[in-house]
């Protein structure tokens, strides 16, 4: 039985990115705010010393910073007709645990989707014609656009001290940066960081295969910054301990880095922490939250009464958190109805690895975030009639590092040990680039999350089922893009090149990206959206939803800076409501 | 003699169920204070003036609850339990009329006549004006009670005889209010009653006798305290002030930190807990009157040669350990890495927390307007004693700074002291 706290203003569930920007803009208001966190607490002086910080044992090897299987895991399998089954060591994607979230290790690629990602299904159709979007697709336009949400992107890359070369102010064009992105309102925070050899070549090729190359905007950043909460980082020493680490100096924007010095001192803001919300509670009718309840690790069970629930956790963890509620209806792909759990969609990858006959790429000096990017595929910004695909990438040369134990590139077909690997490896550090593209997936009615009817976590409560493959629209996509790739990684004068094609069905062995988004998506349309346009529940009008999960399908680009965004959207609005108590919009 | 607060400031979020909280709100304890709502105005008087003197640094045990006593204070005569100052009529200060707390305050004698320690710093608190006294008891009476008996009688034989401080207030204290300079500001008058009196600056920045008492011809000229230099705070351009502007003392008092500077050890708290929170008008009266009051400090020794084996092992060390962060020009980075080149503290004659910072790692100070509270690890598991002397020697005389070299013996007897856990445990 669980034992009732004192009631709280605000709980939110999860303290990463969207949770402590929203725990320190609301409690900051005076209102009191409880986050709870299913990891242990971390901030940078205590938990990222430089001395221990690069231990990529520890920290890459062992997913020190990720959370355990034994926490939480999802089954999976590849279509409905398989039957799923858990995931015992995370592979494909690791999602984080503890205060900071994926904050902490992400590699801090800060994007702002372009403006027609926002209305991709219209304008697609527009374009197009309504038969060249692929079969059984759930695409759907965003229910905001690209200008409604360019105040917000502003204020979370200001928060975080963004690194990088503004290609379109107001509309004016700015030599260097990305031609195709929407009209930003000011520059970045600040500058680019300094690009390597390989960025140096890329850029070059690029240009001369008539492509518009720019530094990837980066959170790992360049000069020293302090934001707009007091908070203060240093510039990038380029060591290329990002992803999988949190970062010891100060440089990588999260929310230890931005946000949490700040909210620590607000005297109406607790953190509870090593605590895992079970569910959030819903009155007699279903239609309001009261609150949530709680394990700790002590195994004791609490219920947190509260009049507004952020739900914070990562995209995946909210979904499961509101089929375990009760909060929306669950999707079934069988009827095609339903919204729980509807539009889930991942990332592709794929592109070039490029072998040079004499180079010195100095892998190690690198930051998670630092390369050279083109959006000449990405979106629509090209013509897709010939193509038969809808969707795009954007491509990049990149070192995010040269790590000893895990970066060991060698040519497909060396043996994986033994003196030849080792002749290999030594061969090959130094002189291997890649040129890769990052793509979108579109949405569809059998890619999807629901509760599996078989497997069950700790607690007893059903495990989160996925269900997910890359369907033929995004293998063509993302093959095309690696041809573009090695176009490009030819013309920086690789000796050979290899292509990393998307092959055979997805696995969730090999690392691939933890871009997971959807499951909960907000629309403009009640029967194909959890969330409306402000992040709040249709049903329960005073929980909103943060996170990536409220993407109706991904676009080309690393998804922070958009969620980043979205949660500067949403408590404008949060802001509203607890002026004025009530669902935001009506039907 | 002084010894600051255990708590980590607010950057101390305990990890657990319901423990989990901000230090800071603990700290202020506002409610309590504001009980009686015809005394508003006084008790928020009384809680600014207990603000300047950083009454709760001292008067409250590591996770106790503020003012109600039990921090051991490491004196050189021994430990001594800072009493409960809370309303509280058996533990605390409920039966003492305001007549028995100016006694104490500014003669250092109990109601029953008994002496206080000078640990306890009415040397400096009888410049302290009775209208100032009146106010901050006013504060303490408001506060909620709390019982909490602490045994005030620690410190060993003969120094457990209070009565021989008779004989210590004879030679080293002179009682009395503060007296104003007709002939300076307002302004430095200002700034001379806080610093002398109530801010009790020179408990830390003046040196000591044997005897425990602040050598007063060598007022704020700097002092070991702690195994930390409290640095020359007079208006010397080498190791004291004199490069810093009236502005810039002001925003180090109000922030913890300057362009070249971040406050770590006992200022840190120091800031955290008391300068942070005090007007603006009284930073600038103390920041001018230190400027103007007068300067004292050693002409710099002649710099060891670039060529000097410490030197050049100093500047190996520095490049791989902390020019990644200091910069290799030793400009460090605003807000965060401090600034070795042209930073005072750096120079001070006592290398002492410029040693022990490289041994034990520590936390710049984190206030409302600079929170983050930046951290320097420890880095004293990988550097041998005379690697870390080296480095130290290099620092102290590398981009024109000038400073005598520091042996490994002087790190080694540093590293003993602050590695014994038992010592440590206090100071932290």
């Amino acid at each position: 039985m669980a034992r009732r706290l004192p009631r709280k203003d605000v709980v939110i569930v999860g303290l990463g990115w969207t949770g402590s920007i929203l725990a320190y803009e609301l409690a900051r208001t005076g209102l009191e705010v409880v986050a709870i966190e299913r990891g242990p607490w971390r901030d940078t002086a205590t938990d990222f010393n430089i001395g221990t910080a690069p231990d990529e044992l520890r920290y890459a090897v062992r997913h020190d910073v990720f959370l355990r299987p034994k926490q939480e895991t999802l089954t999976m399998r590849n279509n409905p007709s398989q039957t799923a089954l858990p995931i015992r060591k995370w592979g494909s994607f690791l999602p984080g645990n503890g205060v900071g979230g994926a904050g902490v290790h992400w590699n801090g690629q800060t994007w702002r989707f372009l403006p027609n990602d926002f209305r991709i299904r219209s304008h697609m159709i527009e374009r197009y014609g309504e038969g060249f979007l692929p079969e059984a697709n759930h695409i759907q336009d965003w229910p905001v656009s690209y200008d409604e949400l360019e105040p917000y992107y502003d204020k979370f890359e200001y928060l975080a001290g963004i690194s990088g070369k503004a290609g379109n102010i107001k509309g004016d064009m700015q030599p260097g940066g990305n031609p195709f992105e929407g009209a930003r309102s000011r520059e970045y925070p600040t500058p680019p960081l300094k690009q390597g050899y390989a960025q140096e070549l890329f850029t070059k090729a690029a240009t001369g295969l008539g492509l518009h190359p720019f530094p990837r905007p980066s959170a790992n950043i360049s000069a020293a910054y302090t934001n707009p909460y007091g908070c203060s980082m240093a510039p990038c020493t380029y060591c290329g301990f990002c992803e999988r680490f949190g970062c010891a100096n100060y440089s990588k924007a999260s929310p230890q880095t931005c946000v949490l010095p700040a909210l620590i001192r607000e005297p109406t803001f607790e953190a509870r922490t090593d605590s895992e919300v079970t569910k959030v509670n819903l009155s007699g009718d279903g239609k309001t939250a009261t609150g949530v309840t709680y394990v700790d690790l002590n195994g004791e069970e609490w219920e947190q009464p509260a009049d507004l629930v952020l739900l914070c956790a990562y995209g995946l963890f909210n979904v499961r958190l509101l089929l375990l509620s009760n909060i929306g209806k669950p999707y079934d792909p069988g009827r095609n109805e339903g919204v729980v759990g509807r539009n889930y969609a991942y990332q592709t990858g794929s592109g070039s690895t490029a072998f040079f006959e004499d180079a010195k790429f100095n892998p190690f000096a690198a930051a998670g975030s630092l390369g050279a990017a083109a959006d000449d595929y990405n979106s629509d910004n090209f013509d897709h009639a010939p193509h038969g695909f809808v969707g795009g990438a954007s491509i990049t040369c990149a070192h995010t590092n040269g790590r000893p134990i895990l970066y060991h590139p060698t040519p497909r077909g060396t043996p994986t040990w033994g003196s030849k690997w080792k002749k290999a490896v030594n061969e090959t550090y130094q002189r291997v680039t890649n040129v890769g593209a990052q793509g979108s997936v579109m949405s569809y009615r059998n890619n999807f999350l629901d509760l599996d009817p078989t497997y069950k976590d700790p607690l007893g409560r059903p495990l989160m089922r996925m269900t997910f493959d890359y369907q033929d629209n995004e293998r063509k996509m993302a093959n095309w893009m690696a041809e573009r790739c090695d176009e490009v990684a030819k013309a920086m004068g690789a000796k050979a090149t290899q292509l990393n094609r998307l092959v055979g069905p997805w696995s969730v062995v090999p690392y691939q990206t933890t871009h997971n988004t959807g499951g909960a998506v907000f629309g403009n349309d009640p029967n194909t959206s959890v969330l409306n346009r402000y992040l709040q529940s249709w049903d329960v009008s005073n929980v909103f939803v943060m996170g990536a999960s409220a993407f109706p399908q991904n676009a080309g680009y690393n998804p922070t800076g958009t969620v980043g965004a979205l949660t500067y959207w949403s408590l404008d609005a949060i802001q509203k409501y607890l002026r004025s108590p009530g669902p935001l919009v009506q039907l | 003699m002084m010894r600051r607060m255990n708590a980590d400031g607010i950057g101390t979020v305990l990890i657990g169920h319901l423990k989990v909280g901000v230090v800071l709100a603990a700290l202020l304890a506002t409610d309590n204070a504001i009980a009686d709502s015809d005394k508003y105005v006084d008790n928020m008087r009384g809680r600014a003036l207990a603000t300047v003197g950083d009454c709760v640094a001292c008067h409250t045990a590591p996770g106790g609850v503020p003012f109600a006593g039990g921090l051991a204070l490491q004196t050189p005569f021994g430990v001594i339990m800072t009493p409960n100052i809370t309303p509280d009529d058996a533990t605390g200060i409920g039966r003492w009329s305001r007549d028995m707390f100016a006694r104490a305050v500014h003669e250092g004698r109990r109601p029953d006549g008994s002496y206080l320690y000078p640990a306890f710093p009415y040397p400096y608190y009888t410049k302290v004006t009775r209208q100032d006294t009146d106010a901050i008891y006013d504060y303490l009476r408001a506060l909620a009670p709390v019982s909490n008996s602490v045994n005030r009688n620690t410190l060993p034989f003969p120094f457990s005889i209070r009565s021989a401080m008779l004989g210590w207030n004879a030679l080293f204290f002179s009682s009395g209010d503060f007296a104003p300079d007709p002939k300076r500001s307002e302004e430095f008058n200002r700034g001379a009653y806080l610093v002398e009196g109530l801010g009790h600056c020179g408990a830390c920045h003046t040196p000591l006798n044997a005897l425990g008492a602040n050598k007063a011809d060598h007022f704020l000229q700097g002092n070991n305290i702690d195994d930390w230099t409290a640095p020359n705070i007079t208006n010397d351009a080498r190791i004291g002030l004199g490069n810093w502007s009236v502005d810039e003392i002001v925003q180090y008092l109000r922030t913890g930190q300057t362009r070249t500077s971040l406050a770590s050890g006992p200022m840190k708290e120091v800031v955290e807990n008391s300068t942070s929170k005090m007007p603006d008008a009284d930073l600038k009266a103390i920041a001018t009157y230190l400027k103007e009051r007068g300067a004292a400090g050693a002409p710099a020794p002649a710099p060891p040669s670039a060529s000097d084996p410490q030197m050049r092992i100093g500047e190996a060390v520095f490049i791989d350990t902390c020019s990644a962060c200091h910069m290799r020009t030793g400009a460090g980075v605003e807000h965060i890495f401090p600034r070795l080149s042209g930073n005072a503290i750096v120079t001070q004659d006592d290398p002492t927390t410029l040693v022990r910072i490289i041994l034990t790692g520590t936390r710049g100070a984190g206030t409302d307007a600079a929170p983050t509270s930046p951290a320097m690890p420890s880095l004293g598991y990988r550097l041998t004693d005379s690697q870390l002397a080296a480095v130290v020697t290099y620092i102290r005389n590398n981009w024109g700074n000038a400073a005598s070299a520091v042996t490994a013996d002087t790190v080694k007897a540093l590293r003993d002291r602050v590695s014994n856990p038992s010592l440590q445990a206090i100071s932290r």
